[in-house]
């Protein structure tokens, strides 16, 4: 999941492979703003078959966070 | 089969122009910030102006390039979420500024998808046999409506109004028009009117101004545009090369390349001149194309997409051969 995850970010992040580490921040690091998280948010929708709350995103900071969001989804 | 055809259109926008640059000076904002969420550079804002005034000289103009007077018109149609009043109709203002003596006149709430709903409306009336001469308008005075102090709405919304003669015709100009709503989602833009207050009860009205929730709206408009123009392509056994234009409602510049992109099309194909207008809502579209023919851009026999989403949740498609 991760590695489809990392292609995802960089793809609708426009950001290197590299950059995209667990610890990477949404927003200071891969420089997304609210409405790239919306066009990740449904990337991530499609790909993984999982509904996001719009209200949930303000908690999901780093990658991180967002693999933990989407396994839990799943789980 | 009836038929029904744009014969005219046109457009007006208030003189005053509001830039990134003056807002700046207004609530802690800057140009660069909008225009990379949004594309927006200026928008119109009327100095008293109402929605019937705009309303009335975009009107003038789509009867001047139909080449008809308005004592020919059986019905006008007014789309707006802006009315000068809840009551009389803005519509029954511009048959009196107007002198449109001849049409039954009504206002449309649909949010920004208003000016789609009118083409469906006006053309399934004309199929009738019921009205041969429709005047549809969209017109908007947003500014009225607006939180000054709200840096997440006032940057995006500006004040403009088209219009357009639609009449019975033997060519098949408005080819299909799709109209949905979603009244699920009713909260996501929401323009309040009064609170409720009499010697029985209150209920505080929840919003005093316009209230956006921005990012929720961005998934719905990427999402129904998409899908929505796919299915009327679908229908009409259109490719992506057949079609010389789309003309979306200028809400985002994001919406719109996010959708092109999610079309596989060309995003030249998207007509956009929100930078210059911001969303006018139900005027967008009407205010687009009126530039558009001012520009040459339409060209007879040109297949064109209209798309429209908004409060409602509304959304629709048309299918036009200029």
């Amino acid at each position: 999941m991760i590695e489809k995850l990392k292609e995802i970010l960089v793809e609708e992040l426009d950001v290197e492979m590299e950059a995209v580490t667990l610890e990477a921040k949404f927003k200071e690091d891969l420089e997304a703003d609210s409405l790239d998280m919306m066009q990740l948010v449904m990337e991530i929708e499609e790909e993984f078959e999982i509904e996001v709350e719009t209200e949930e995103l303000a908690t999901i900071l780093t990658v991180g966070d967002l693999v933990a969001y989407i396994e839990k989804k799943q789980a | 089969m009836i038929h029904a055809e744009i014969l005219g259109i046109g457009s007006y926008a208030p003189e005053a122009v509001m830039s990134n640059v003056d807002l700046e000076k207004i609530v802690e904002t800057s140009d660069e910030w909008i225009q990379s969420r949004t594309g927006i550079v200026n928008r119109h804002i009327s100095e008293g102006e109402n929605t019937s005034d705009l309303a009335m000289k975009a009107a003038i103009a789509a009867l001047k390039d139909a080449g008809m007077e308005p004592e020919e018109l059986d019905m006008i149609l007014l789309a707006t979420i802006t009315p000068d009043h809840l009551s009389p109709s803005t519509a029954a203002l511009v048959q009196k500024k107007i002198g449109a003596k001849n049409a039954v006149a009504m206002d449309v709430s649909a949010g920004c998808t208003g000016f789609i709903y009118l083409l469906d409306l006006a053309r399934n009336l004309i199929a009738s046999g019921s009205y041969q001469k429709i005047l549809v308008i969209g017109a908007e005075v947003l500014s009225k409506h607006i939180d000054w102090t709200d840096r997440n709405t006032c940057i995006l919304f500006g004040d403009g109004a088209g219009a357009a003669v639609i009449s019975k015709s033997e060519r098949n100009g408005i080819q299909d028009t799709n109209i949905y709503t979603d009244g699920d989602m009713n909260d996501l833009i929401v323009i309040p009117t009064k609170s409720v207050k009499n010697p029985l009860g209150a209920i505080e009205a929840e919003y005093h101004a316009l209230a956006m929730k921005g990012q929720d709206v961005f998934k719905f408009a990427t999402k129904v545009v998409t899908k929505s123009l796919k299915e009327i392509m679908k229908a009409h056994e259109l490719t992506n090369d057949d079609i010389r234009w789309v003309v979306p409602h200028q809400a985002n510049k994001r919406i719109i390349d996010f959708a092109a992109s999610k079309l596989k099309m060309d995003p030249e194909k998207f007509y956009m001149n929100l930078d210059e207008y911001g969303n006018t809502s139900a005027a967008s579209i009407p205010l687009a194309l009126s530039e558009m023919k001012q520009k040459g851009l339409l060209v007879k026999g040109d297949k064109i997409l209209l798309v429209g989403f908004g409060a409602g949740l509304t959304w629709g498609t048309a299918l036009i051969e200029w």
